[in-house]
């Protein structure tokens, strides 16, 4: 049985106020907001930023060297339904703990590097309100002991997200976009309220602990409501996490300032539907069709992803492909039973893609805002120590061996051979993602880094008197490489937390080739694209013609998703808002309006003033009373 | 004394209170319209009178006495009001004085 340690706010103040320093710094911000400096607000966010992920250290620490399982904390009961009580409770355990700790130590390192990103920004605080905003948001959603809570935070980050794509909301197109990534997630939103509803209704119980406990008793392995409520909660993953099909908003998000990119849409937002699956899993384990469903939702993400990744020009796209497709990885971990190797790739995804955006942020505030990869070229020389991150980042993306990357890709690749809900084909789907993610890393490197530069950006006004600001951004940045190559030797221990289910090990026998293929195919990727990618490689600072074939085209807008839905979704949908703009449903209701309406035109013309036609009215009145009664006496008015 | 049977001394007041009804409606000058009121009243009485008589009972005497001393009381605070109006507006057009448009 589980250990619990159920405290008070007194006992456990440290677990308790973990989210609230930063609330309290987003509503000072949001308060003062232009009234603040840079150094004061900065000051306010980060520092904020920095208790709660000292908070976080010191919490974590507890849960080890007390040797507990659970630390709970209750604050206050939000509300009660029938015999389920809410709580506004918290619940660290393993899960959460790496969460937290993600959270909010790659968190405080993107707000120092936010801090001097956006330092010549005028809505500086505005930005960094939103920002502490998000991480408060987040950090509910993986410490909520319950399903509401969770929705709580789950919607948190989905406004945040809205909220900053579209920061420079200036520009129509981030607006559209974050218009978008609102609308496409908000699809997986309401899939997943729905989830909860019918959970509530089968169980009774919306408490995380309890939800596993009541389902282990009283259902049976593919149950029908345990299939319904998990394909729900996983179209909310899906949406969250940018999977098939709902995958579309991903890219455009990248409207946003590049630490936004990194912090939201990168390191933890999007890994918010890995989370969901892995706490639900003691609920997923009743529905094996639906973990088939999420193992190949994810091996198609991570392929399409890889594919699109492939052809495009903006630096930040490819980046935001290549979250896709290992957020891809991380579905068809679950998918495949691996919980622990699923959450341990979350983990170093965050460092190394966090790692990658930043360094991308820095070379594209280098460039003055050219994302265009065609038109960079030769960073490695000019901006050498931005090359050596990026290659660092890149190193742990391709799972080249000793990075972290390796540790958990290769986790993740190991298990889905003879997990029975993968199997053979998932495992070549994900070599041969495996396989892309170098073909494009390597293109995505040569392109920018090596070669000759293709178009003149002048340095001239920039970089001067802007050292603390470098300093800054490069200490991120270096603490970020670290974690990213070194990650890989924190040894997460979630066996606690993943119920041990013996109908997911099954024993198959693998042939002898697979781990070394899997190893070896970065190698081929990077091999092959030293080849195929010559002339990005050996560029002479001549510009290099995109090739603009259809397929190139096709591949370039995301595999024409995006057009499909416009024609299968967005175009009906403003078809039918169009032909009902007089609104059909609410003339029937205004029919009750015209009604009253026009009894009181009929009356407000008695109410004259004038008082001859009161008495006429008045005698009528009588005449007519009179009428009725002695008519009624005598027998004249039909009764006898 | 010879009886007059109940239903004349009944239509005449019915004759006279249309008659008083119908100048309340009509006349436009409230001095006119507070007499047609009168003349309803008395219709009552009469009407009360008959039925009385009708029925050898002297509760229709009392009732009369009763509608004379309101009416006198009505016409009092009526006429003070008239005169009222007419410092006020200089008329006493019904229909024109209804600002309160009660």
């Amino acid at each position: 049985m589980m250990t619990e340690n159920v405290y008070s706010f007194f006992e456990s103040p440290i677990l308790a106020l973990l989210p609230f320093y930063p609330l309290a710094s987003f509503l000072l911000l949001i308060i003062f907001a232009k009234r603040l400096s840079w150094s004061q607000a900065s000051i306010l966010s980060i520092g904020a930023m920095s208790l709660s992920a000292l908070s976080s250290a010191v919490m974590v620490y507890q849960l080890q060297y007390k040797e507990l399982q659970v630390i709970s904390v209750h604050l206050w009961s939000w509300f009660s339904v029938g015999e389920a009580k809410v709580n506004f409770a918290f619940y660290l355990d393993a899960l959460s703990s790496v969460m937290i700790l993600v959270v909010s130590g790659v968190g405080l390192l993107i707000h120092i590097y936010a801090a001097a990103y956006m330092k010549s920004d005028e809505n500086f605080s505005r930005f960094m309100a939103y920002m502490n905003l998000f991480i408060v948001a987040m950090l509910i959603l993986v410490l909520g002991d319950n399903l509401v809570l969770l929705y709580l935070g789950w919607e948190g980050v989905g406004l945040c997200s809205f909220l900053l794509i579209g920061f420079w909301y200036q520009e129509k197109a981030n607006v559209l976009a974050a218009k978008k990534a609102f609308i496409v997630t908000r699809i997986g939103d309401t899939a997943m309220a729905i989830g909860l509803f019918m959970l509530f209704n089968s169980l009774g119980e919306l408490n995380i602990v309890e939800v596993t406990k009541a389902a282990q008793s009283s259902w049976q392995v593919g149950n029908d409501n345990a299939y319904w409520i998990a394909l729900l909660l996983l179209g909310g993953a899906v949406g969250k996490s940018a999977q098939l099909p709902l995958q579309t908003w991903l890219p455009d998000a990248m409207a946003g300032p590049t630490p936004v990119s990194a912090l939201i849409h990168a390191a933890t937002m999007v890994t918010a539907g890995v989370y969901l699956i892995a706490r639900m899993n003691g609920l997923f384990l009743f529905a094996p069709e639906v973990m088939q469903y999420v193992a190949w939702i994810g091996a198609i993400t991570l392929l399409l992803a890889g594919i699109a990744a492939l052809v495009q020009t903006d630096i930040k796209r490819v980046l935001a492909y290549s979250t896709m497709s290992q957020i891809g990885y991380m579905m068809l971990a679950l998918g495949a039973g691996a919980w622990s190797a699923g959450v341990f790739h979350l983990m170093t995804h965050a460092f190394f893609k966090a790692l990658l955006f930043l360094t991308a942020g820095s070379v594209i505030l280098a460039l003055h805002h050219q994302q265009n990869l065609f038109k960079m070229g030769g960073l490695l020389k000019k901006n050498p120590v931005e090359a050596g991150l990026f290659f660092v980042g890149l190193i742990c993306l391709l799972a080249l061996p000793g990075t972290s990357g390796f540790f958990s890709k290769e986790a993740i690749i190991a298990k889905l051979w003879s997990s029975p809900t993968a199997g053979a084909g998932l495992w070549w789907c994900a070599i041969i993602g495996a396989l892309l993610t170098s073909i494009y890393s390597c293109r995505l490197f040569f392109l920018a880094f090596l070669g000759q530069e293709r178009e003149r950006n002048d340095n001239k006004h920039s970089d001067h008197g802007q050292d603390d600001k470098a300093s800054m951004m490069r200490f991120s940045l270096i603490v970020l490489a670290v974690l990213s190559l070194f990650g890989g030797i924190i040894s997460l221990d979630l066996s606690s937390v993943f119920v041990n289910n013996q109908s997911l090990i099954e024993h198959t026998t693998e042939p002898s080739w697979l781990h070394p293929l899997a190893i070896a195919t970065p190698f081929i990727g990077i091999a092959f694209s030293w080849f195929y990618f010559k002339n990005y490689r050996e560029n002479n600072g001549e510009p290099i013609a995109e090739k603009q074939t259809a397929l190139i085209q096709f591949c370039r807008n995301g595999l024409g998703f995006d057009v499909v839905y416009q024609f299968l979704l967005v175009k009906p949908y403003c078809w039918l808002a169009k032909i009902n703009r007089l609104d059909f449903i609410d003339q029937l209701i205004m029919l009750n309006a015209w009604y009253v309406s026009l009894w009181h035109d009929v009356l407000s013309a008695m109410q004259n003033g004038k008082l001859r036609w009161y008495a006429a009215a008045l005698g009528l009145g009588v005449i007519c009373f009179v009428g009725v009664i002695a008519l009624g006496d005598t027998g004249l008015g039909g009764k006898n | 004394m010879t009886n007059i049977p109940l239903e004349h001394v009944l239509i005449f007041a019915s004759i006279l209170f249309v008659i008083g009804f119908i100048g309340v409606i009509v006349r436009k000058n409230t001095l006119f319209m507070l007499m047609s009121l009168e003349v309803m009243l008395n219709a009552v009485g009469v009407a009360f009178i008959g039925a009385g008589s009708a029925w050898q009972q002297p509760d229709g005497q009392v009732m009369f006495i009763l509608i004379l001393t309101l009416a006198a009381a009505e016409v009092a605070v009526g006429l003070a009001l008239l005169i009222q109006m007419h410092r006020q507006f200089q008329s006493l057009n019904i229909d024109k004085l209804n600002k309160m448009r009660g």
